[in-house]
């Protein structure tokens, strides 16, 4: 553990040293790295598993960067999943199996709607705010299924044909190759994660969701800088889609639904928002849980993940890591 | 032709009004309480459940069930609102978000365990069944009770709100809590009603909605969405406002249906967009 | 942070521990089926069926016993059912797949099928295409074509001139639509106009003042079970839409019980088509009525139906190969099987491995004081006619 402490409350050692402090990588960080790709050695049959809790803590991930650093309370994120989804799956179905410029192009299209709704997005707080990314996201399930020439309605797209992995990885039927492509995606996207919130334009981030109106006077265009992060967060979270569409070889409508929507921010608060490893913990705690209930009981699983939920908000509080933080002292104490 | 588009009008404004019912509660528990109860659609879907027990267990008439929707609902409400809900006043809105989320998981789970998941029908009387025809446009008889329920709720609730002494409590605790408390008002127990008073209406819409949508353990989440464009439409705190939106959503969505089937689907959505860009706050929202 | 690490390793190791005994002399048969959320209804239906089937018959066939494990998918989400497919298969080492009440979630577990060469039953999913996603797929309910080009034809025959057609608006409602026209059409009757309903609809009156604007003969309808028929027919009511002014037909998810229960006397009259209902005349099905309700306390539906005879096919299949269970040697056993279901006469075809089956047309009538629905007429032995028509 690094000596410096970095609580607001210390003497200011300067933005520069501060955000340098954050930069540091701590040994838990290492870690749970490490622990994350056991799964291939310890529990080989969960692979499957590991690879969706993967690409939904991705998503989460793209969630906590709007949600929790720029205090952009979302209930159609899905938006961004599906389009991406479906960008991957027709793209994989029209003949270009690859899958890394799979992603690129999924980012890409996810990435522009993300810049379009942006414009709406960044001019309406509150619960406006929320209701129109609900409205945006039901609006692309709707869209998505009058176009059913395209993206094969109720159906779910048909056709999705992935070549093997970077020319030699088949997507096997123990997914082997599904979790080491997911959580190589994931780690990539935390780490560029990472550097954007540790970095002047991420911490003028977190000033704008204390204060939207306070941020221009010192030199941070709230709105702009809203937009940007948004157009990110889309893209990543186009990124998930496309994953989820590319190891499972197919897409459905409930990619861009509410529930998807309603479920990514739900592990989000679950896990800790505004502090990156949020979503992912939060995915992992909220996914495992629900496929080891659901295996218990299928029919009443869900009375026990909701009382998780009440649990988790009665005990702990600012989630999972939240409660965690203030159960260790030692903790450094910044959001 | 006018009375095609009367028609389609009545049975518009009067699914807007099933809507309202179920929706005001919520209203005014976001918007005069600042506390996002995402389990609003239990507590409908909890006095579905008590009109259709009574109905067939009981063999109460369908009318008389429905004051017991309405009381049942808002004193299990009390119940978690004294025990949980109070804890989060002060919280913040996610963990709101989560703590109703996780019951509504665990009140869909303990309705499916004691009524299945099979849809639950009930038999509404003879009397509230077929239609009345009017100068040759067609009234569904339920129709015209569900209006007649909400504009007798719209006058009782604004009514309530604005002339009555408890209603100035209400209002006065929720602008300014502790000169409310310094005033002598107990801002507690003037919650725990207010939040009794609309999850109470939240039951009782849940009873009249058997008729129209059908009851099973999923209502609590099929119709969160629609009670949350209510009342962002109508805006926060606003019965008024709510009982508008309601009303608005309604008639665009049966109009929107009738007239352009092809689009049916998506102009709700496109009204909430539009709508809410040109006013965040809502047709009547204050805050 | 250390100790949030500790507690996922130690969440990872709970997950380790169920891999149950790889006993030679059991067969692992995987059932995926919404158990929660709005199908949950229909997975428990075809759960109940199967259940019924093996109380009947004993949980030993060919000398081994029959272990079900038992998986959620949740609802539409064919990724889920594909990775539960997937853990059946390398985790639990299960024998065959089975289950699947809906269309997307069939044709994703349909990939796995054919990739890990497993035996699959579909008990419910209606779309035509599903079986062509693997060749050891074998389907125990219907397709939506198969009971609507029939019927249209026998509508079209039966005197009804024109017809206004309303479906939901998803894949299901596209197929009924598009088949009952080719049938009705091919039997020389008239569309007057179409018109598709977004399936998250509470609210019919609407689409029901547009045919009613057209008044055409007969309005034929499809919307998935649950609430929405009691709404549509209740909505048509309203209207002044009955059966005593305009035929109303439609597939029999519109007139199942609850749906019966709930519309009351509005429901006389209305036509439909099936292939199972609980009333069907014959002793098979008057015993499988009784035993289920003793069993489960209500009555069984299309989707019992599907998991009863999907239970008879595997434990025939199994008898045949003598408990072998290979895919291509339960595929094998499977073609050309016939059986009488509580349904009535059912085969599986043996170039399309989908269910043959007489398709019933009935009328709600009122026996002993109770909404019934009464076969008035039945075509027999109807193949899918998607898929044959595809073999030309």
């Amino acid at each position: 553990m690094p000596a410096i402490r970095t609580t607001p409350a210390d003497t200011a050692p300067g933005p520069q040293a501060f955000l340098a402090a954050q930069t540091r990588w701590r040994l838990v960080e290492i870690l749970f790295w490490l622990a994350l790709l056991s799964p291939f050695f310890l529990l080989p049959t969960y692979l499957t598993l590991a690879s969706q809790i993967a690409i939904t803590a991705l998503f989460a991930l793209s969630v906590d960067l709007i949600l929790g650093y720029a205090g952009i309370i979302t209930l159609g994120h899905a938006l961004f999943f599906g389009i991406g989804a479906y960008t991957a799956g027709l793209v994989a179905k029209w003949g270009w199996g690859e899958a890394i410029s799979g992603l690129v192009l999924a980012a890409l299209a996810a990435g522009f709607v993300g810049y379009v709704t942006g414009f709406i997005i960044t001019r309406v707080h509150h619960l406006a705010l929320i209701m129109i990314t609900l409205g945006l996201g039901l609006v692309a399930v709707e869209a998505a299924n009058s176009a059913s020439w395209l993206t094969g309605g109720a159906d779910g797209l048909q056709g999705v044909r992935m070549w093997k992995l970077l020319g030699t990885f088949e997507f096997d039927l123990w997914g082997y190759s599904a979790y080491g492509y997911s959580l190589g995606a994931l780690f990539v996207f935390f780490l560029i994660s990472r550097r954007i919130v540790h970095s002047p334009f991420g911490l003028s981030l977190r000033g704008i969701r204390e204060n939207l109106d306070r941020m221009p006077a010192i030199g941070a265009p709230s709105r702009a800088r809203l937009h940007k992060i948004y157009v990110i967060s889309a893209a990543m979270a186009g990124v998930a889609g496309a994953l989820l569409a590319q190891t499972t070889e197919t897409v459905s409508l409930e990619t861009l639904g509410f529930q998807r929507s309603a479920d990514v921010v739900i592990m989000l608060i679950l896990g800790g928002t505004g502090r990156l490893y949020g979503g992912i913990v939060g995915a992992i705690i909220f996914m495992i849980a629900r496929d080891q209930l659901a295996d218990m009981n299928p029919q009443y699983w869900y009375f026990w993940i909701g009382l998780l939920l009440v649990a988790v908000v009665l005990f702990l509080s600012n989630g999972i890591l939240g409660g965690l933080d203030r159960l260790l002292p030692r903790r450094r104490g910044d959001a | 032709m006018t009375t095609q588009i009367v028609g389609i009008l009545f049975d518009g404004l009067a699914f807007g009004m099933l809507l309202f019912v179920l929706s005001v509660g919520l209203s005014v528990t976001l918007g005069l309480m600042n506390f996002i109860n995402l389990a609003h659609g239990s507590f409908a879907m909890i006095g579905g459940y008590v009109t259709l027990t009574l109905m067939r267990e009981g063999g109460w008439p369908f009318l008389a069930t429905l004051p017991a929707a309405f009381v049942i609902t808002a004193l299990i409400s009390v119940a978690f609102e004294r025990t949980l809900f109070r804890r989060l006043y002060r919280s913040t809105a996610l963990n709101q978000v989560l703590l109703t989320i996780g019951l509504v998981f665990v009140s869909a789970a303990i309705a499916a365990y004691f009524y299945g998941t099979v849809q639950q029908p009930i038999q509404v009387p003879d009397y509230l069944r077929g239609s009345h025809e009017i100068a040759g446009v067609s009234f569904a008889t339920y129709r015209l009770f569900l209006l007649v329920v909400a504009l007798f709720l719209v006058a009782l609730l604004i009514g309530g709100l604005e002339y009555t002494r408890f209603g100035a409590r209400i209002r006065a605790a929720v602008d300014d809590q502790r000169m409310a408390r310094g005033l002598g008002i107990d801002v507690d127990s003037v919650f725990a009603v207010t939040f009794a008073l609309g999850s109470g209406l939240a039951g009782l819409g849940g009873a009249l909605a058997i008729e129209i949508v059908g009851l099973d353990p999923s209502f609590g989440f099929h119709y969160l969405v629609f009670m949350l464009i209510v009342v962002a439409v109508g805006g926060l705190g606003s019965v008024g406002g709510s009982f508008a939106a309601a009303a608005l959503l309604g008639i665009f969505d049966v109009a929107g249906k009738y007239y352009v089937p092809a689009l049916g689907s998506f102009l709700i959505y496109i009204v909430l967009i539009v709508l809410l860009f040109v006013r965040p706050r809502g047709l009547f929202g204050k805050r | 942070m250390s100790r949030i690490a500790a507690v996922i390793v130690s969440l990872f190791a709970l997950a380790v521990g169920i891999s149950g005994a790889q006993a030679q002399d059991t067969v692992k048969v995987g059932l995926i089926l919404p158990y929660s959320g709005q199908f949950a209804d229909a997975g428990i239906q075809i759960e109940n069926g199967l259940k019924l089937y093996m109380s009947q018959h004993g949980d030993t066939v060919a000398g081994k016993k029959i272990e079900i494990i038992r998986k959620d998918v949740g609802g539409i989400a064919p990724d889920v059912a594909k990775r539960l497919a997937q853990e059946l298969i390398v985790r639990d080492g299960v024998d065959m797949i089975a289950g699947f009440a809906l269309t997307p979630n069939a044709l994703a577990a349909g990939d796995v099928s054919a990739q890990a060469k497993k035996f699959m039953v579909v008990m419910n999913a209606a779309t035509s295409i599903i079986t062509t996603k693997s060749p050891y797929m074998v389907r125990t309910s219907l397709t939506i074509p198969q009971l609507e080009e029939a019927f249209g034809e026998w509508v079209a025959k039966n005197g009804t001139k024109t017809v206004y057609t309303m479906v939901s608006d998803y894949g299901p409602g596209h197929d009924a639509e598009q088949a009952f026209i080719r049938g009705y059409t091919k039997g020389g009757g008239k569309i007057v106009g179409s018109v598709r309903m977004p399936i998250a609809n509470p609210d019919f009156s609407a689409f029901v003042q547009r045919a009613k604007d057209v008044s055409p003969e007969g309005i034929f309808i499809f919307v998935p079970g649950g609430a929405q028929p009691a709404a549509l027919g209740k909505a048509m009511a309203e209207r002044g839409i009955d059966p005593s002014n305009t035929k109303i037909m439609g597939q029999g998810e519109i007139t199942m019980e609850k749906g019966l229960e709930s519309l009351g006397d509005s429901a006389l009259g209305i036509v439909t088509t099936f292939h199972y209902d609980v009333s069907h005349d014959s002793d098979l099905n008057r015993a499988f009525v009784k035993d289920y309700k003793a069993m489960f306390d209500r009555n069984p539906d299309l989707f019992s139906a599907g998991g009863y005879d999907g239970a008879h096919l595997i434990y025939e299949a199994l008898k045949k190969t003598n408990g072998n269970t290979d895919a291509q040697a339960l595929v094998d056993a499977a073609k050309g099987m016939a059986w009488e279901s509580p349904r009535g006469p059912v085969s599986i075809d043996p170039e399309t491995r989908d269910i043959i089956q007489t398709v019933y047309v009935r009328e709600v009538q009122k026996v002993d004081g109770v909404l019934t629905n009464v076969e008035i007429a039945k075509i027999e032995n109807v193949k899918d006619p998607v898929k044959e028509a595809m073999k030309k």
